[in-house]
């Protein structure tokens, strides 16, 4: 019961987070849109719009961000036929959790990683590059495709969704707002010239674009955070939870740490998705800005786990 | 009068509870169905494997006759027993269960059946129905111990008790390897 009582109350926590950034996103642009407005003496009329812009923005990371994301990591859906195996573990683990059977994708990449996405259960979808598939047995691809299930469980995917394609829009609007900045201060100057508002509305630009270039890096140290040790601990505790099997997940892990090859798929918007780091390979150098817990910990955790009691047998 | 209203009021509201504790019974007692459903959906997946395996083995291992019928047995038995009720068919299946796994041992010892394409498609298939039927045991075991535990306390084992709400039997795990499982901490 204490465990499953963790988890619900992860469930609850993730909901209300997910809510609050919905909430920070909208705000935001709601700060830029009166910025903008008042430029042209018009503030409200900017934060409505920016209301507008904001609404479509949520609904669509919410119902489509995941295809997003699979198609930014080039990533394509799999039927049972292309890997018996794979889809077979998947079935399995959704069984033991209790949940729906989710899409499941390759990404043909050598290196060695993997993701889950999705807004719940219920539409949810794992993701395992080529690398990986080829180098684990069945035991770790077990104990790998637990642990991203634990994250469909968990309502972790909802919330590291969220804040992908958050950081997306932040980098976009940064890049926007600087070309903006450029391009009106060219014209602004000669407006400036002939006419009186232009200079205020290159001025407020300038503000806009810098606030963004501040904000961007924010926003990356804040998903940096998004993916807490608690989150990759708990997924893993509760990818034992499921396989009964620590020393599955504990050598997949080892595996996925002892590869040096990039994932190109990866990027800074998406790399608190996998399931270890794709981005830094910096080892195991631990500090406040990591996206995940160091993997020597985390496998230190899972034989901790194997050793408290003999392992049942392994399917 | 105010008695008579009094006395009305206590009686819808025990009404009302007992229609609570007797719809929360329902939908505990459908969930338990639900599981036992999806463990049936494997072992009717296992069945079907069988004879295909059997077919398999027999041309590389035909003289392990007695290993093969066993599980042929089993398997008939297993078919039979769907019919008697949860307690035969759980009691048939664990045979079943036991008589492959013997089988799928034994078959390690034959390098040319393990690199045919076929039986190794059949074996990822059988292991990943065994982990289907375990993992589904594990849900199916979760589910009814709650509502076991729910038609036995008071005050609900009295509504259990009129609209007959009987136990379940959970599926217990013979096997002592399968028994252990580690303790998960956070």
């Amino acid at each position: 019961m204490a465990v499953k009582q963790t988890y619900l109350d992860h469930i609850a926590h993730n909901r209300r987070v997910s809510v609050l950034l919905m909430f920070f996103m909208t705000a935001l642009l709601g700060v830029v849109g009166a910025a903008l407005g008042a430029a042209w003496e018009q503030p409200w009329a900017g934060v409505a719009a920016a209301v507008v812009v904001a609404g479509l923005l949520l609904l669509a990371s919410y119902y489509a961000g995941d295809s997003a994301i699979l198609a930014m990591s080039h990533a394509r859906e799999i039927e049972k036929k292309d890997h018996p195996q794979l889809f077979n573990v998947v079935e399995e683990l959704s069984i033991a959790a209790g949940l729906p059977m989710p899409k499941v994708y390759i990404i043909e990449e050598p290196a060695p990683n993997a993701f889950a996405t999705g807004r719940d259960p219920q539409h949810a979808s794992v993701a395992i590059t080529r690398g990986l598939l080829e180098k684990l047995n069945r035991e770790e691809l077990q104990g790998v495709m637990a642990h991203e299930m634990s994250h469909v469980r968990n309502y972790d995917i909802r919330y590291a969704m969220l804040m992908a394609v958050m950081a997306g829009a932040i980098v976009l609007l940064c890049d926007f707002f600087w070309r903006m900045a450029f391009y009106g201060g060219l014209g602004g100057r000669r407006r400036s010239s002939s006419g009186r508002g232009g200079g205020g509305a290159q001025a407020v630009l300038v503000v806009v674009a810098l606030l963004f270039a501040i904000l961007a890096p924010i926003v990356a140290t804040l998903i940096q955070l998004a993916v807490s040790r608690k989150r990759e601990y708990l997924a893993d505790a509760s990818a034992v939870e499921l396989t009964r099997y620590p020393e599955g997940l504990a050598s997949a892990l080892q595996k996925i740490a002892g590869d040096p090859t990039p994932l190109h798929a990866a990027s800074r918007a998406t790399q608190h998705l996998f399931i270890c780091n794709p981005v830094k390979k910096l080892g195991d150098r631990d500090s406040v800005f990591s996206t995940h817990p160091p993997i020597s910990e985390r496998i230190a955790r899972l034989r901790a786990l194997a050793s408290q009691s003999q392992p049942a047998t392994a399917g | 009068m105010i008695g008579l209203w009094i006395a009305l009021g206590v009686v819808v509201l025990l009404a009302l509870i007992v229609a609570g504790m007797y719809n929360g019974l329902v939908v505990l007692r459908k969930q338990v169905d639900n599981a036992w459903a999806q463990i049936d959906v494997q072992l009717k997946r296992r069945h079907d494997l069988i004879p295909n395996l059997v077919e398999t083995v027999k041309g590389y291992a035909g003289h392990e006759k007695t290993l093969l019928e066993n599980v042929t047995k089993a398997r008939a038995r297993a078919m039979d027993a769907r019919s008697q009720g949860p307690g035969e068919q759980i009691q048939a299946e664990t045979a079943l269960g036991g008589a492959l796994r013997g089988l799928m041992v034994q078959m390690e010892a034959y390098p040319d059946l393990k690199a045919n394409q076929n039986f190794l498609a059949l074996q990822e298939e059988l292991s990943s129905t065994e982990n289907k039927i375990s993992f589904a045991r594990q849900h199916y075991n979760d589910i009814t111990t709650n509502y076991n535990t729910s038609t036995e306390l008071f005050p609900r084992n009295i509504i259990a008790g009129m609209f007959g709400f009987t136990p379940r039997k959970l599926w217990e795990i013979e096997d002592a390897a399968e028994r252990q499982a580690p303790q998960v901490k956070f």
